[in-house]
């Protein structure tokens, strides 16, 4: 079946399998890797991408359901050769050890993120239920959550880019007179 | 692992569907958003000769007030359900139960529909959906009918759903006011219920007016205690009456038994609270 997927930006025109899964699409076809498969059931969320700015496992569903549809994987995050601040926070907070779940833990962070911008522990727990990770018993994968919360706060940009309004009334309009 | 090879199919409108279900035969099977289907056809349990996706029935989706009830959509997903205001407002308990189920990831493409049509007696929406008297309204070829939950729900992962037909609307009267729990004990995070208790209350100065109560995974398909309801009628909302009428959710001596009356115990205890 012929099917067309945005991906990270980019429009793919593809003739697929019906069954083939939408990860391995991804994987196989896309060359993106990033995303990896963790399980066979559906449990470990190691394969989280977003479909339409939604949290999705992509093992879960097939790549002809993804037709007409726009993903996001962890390869689209990085803007410019700088790390997505959830990416940012993860590396900061060393929130990993063997860093397979990772790609789907940075994914269901985001979308955690844009539903709860400032989440307690309970929180981010709740909201990582489905991401199951071997190595590090969680506790740097919330704090790096946490991290990542205030580093998306409003004006939480370097000093540089932030603006006060004392800032902007003083300034003289340039090419006046 | 993947699965066997099956013939895709994408109806845009609900007659279309019905047409593709009837040409396929009973070997053909409808997918919503997949949750329950795609780990089964993976694991191979079941290897279907068609698939056909109802992912394209934008009419089937979302939530419609209709008078003294509401309209939920077969394809609306449980994200949807638990950020619906209608529901909130009108079928409290419904909200509370779509929190529990599964993981956030799920809860984007897992529809409302589609659990109940998949009946797995573990399934958390099918004891509430039994307990608050909805009606499944259901088209085939030979037009729309009508069926309670009650009869809707045969057995372990079947229902009265007929191979040619497909789930369109789940009526649900409304609850307006009502106090609700959902109570459920599993082990781990992201389980299946060992068993819950789906509780709705009405309480009228400080008394039971009306009670539902509907138990997840305890028998081959869900249950409804209709002994606790008619135990809580015209009670006073005390612990005293809850407790004593908690025992009449089962009268066996097995763990789920045990476990039922406990759970039910919990449910109307946070119900009423609520």
């Amino acid at each position: 079946m012929h099917i067309s997927v945005n991906v990270d930006g980019v429009t793919y025109a593809d003739e697929v399998e019906p069954r083939l899964l939408l990860v391995h699409y991804l994987r196989e076809r896309l060359s993106k890797t990033g995303t990896v498969v963790g399980c066979d059931t559906g449990n470990c969320g190691a394969c989280t991408v977003h479909l339409d700015g939604h949290s999705v496992k992509s093992c879960q569903m097939l790549a002809v359901q993804a037709n007409g549809h726009e993903v996001t994987t962890i390869e689209g995050l990085a803007r410019d050769g700088k790390l997505h601040p959830v990416q940012e926070a993860f590396h900061s907070n060393h929130a990993l050890q063997c860093g397979f779940c990772t790609p789907g833990m940075i994914m269901q962070a985001i979308d955690l993120l844009a539903d709860e911008s400032d989440p307690d522990d309970e929180t981010v727990r709740k909201g990582l239920e489905g991401n199951l990770c071997r190595c590090t018993g969680y506790q740097n994968i919330v704090r790096a959550v946490q991290d990542a919360a205030q580093r998306m706060k409003p004006g939480a940009g370097p000093k540089q880019e932030q603006h006060s309004d004392e800032h902007i009334s003083s300034k003289q309009p340039v090419g006046g007179e | 692992m993947i699965p066997a090879e099956f013939k895709y199919m994408f109806p845009s409108t609900v007659d279309e569907a019905v047409r593709m279900l009837a040409e396929e035969g009973e070997d053909a099977k409808v997918i919503a958003g997949g949750q329950s289907l795609v780990p089964v056809l993976r694991m191979r349990l079941a290897a279907p000769t068609a698939l056909i996706d109802i992912g394209g029935l934008t009419e089937l989706t979302g939530v419609r007030d209709d008078g003294d009830s509401l309209l939920i959509g077969a394809m609306t997903t449980h994200y949807e359900v638990q950020r619906d205001h209608l529901v909130q407002d009108h079928a409290l308990l419904l909200r509370l139960v779509t929190d529990t189920i599964a993981d956030p990831q799920i809860r984007h493409r897992g529809t409302f529909g589609g659990s109940l049509c998949h009946a797995d007696p573990a399934g958390d929406l099918l004891a509430p959906v039994l307990a608050l008297d909805a009606v499944m309204i259901i088209a085939g070829p030979s037009g729309r009918r009508e069926v309670p939950a009650a009869e809707f729900f045969v057995d372990y992962f079947t229902t009265a759903l007929a191979p040619d037909e497909i789930l369109l609307d789940v009526r649900v009267p409304k609850y307006t006011g009502w106090g609700a729990h959902y109570e459920k004990l599993n082990r781990v995070a992201q389980a299946w219920s060992i068993v819950a208790v789906a509780a709705a209350v009405q309480v009228r100065d400080g008394a039971i007016s009306a009670a539902r109560v509907g138990l997840t995974n305890v028998g081959s398909g869900p249950l409804r205690a209709t002994e606790v309801e008619a135990a809580l009628v015209g009670q006073q909302a005390s612990a005293e009456a809850i407790s004593e009428a908690a025992l009449r959710a089962s009268s066996g001596d097995g763990y789920k038994d045990n476990l039922a009356r406990v759970l039910t115990g919990r449910a109307l205890t946070a119900a009423v609270a609520g």
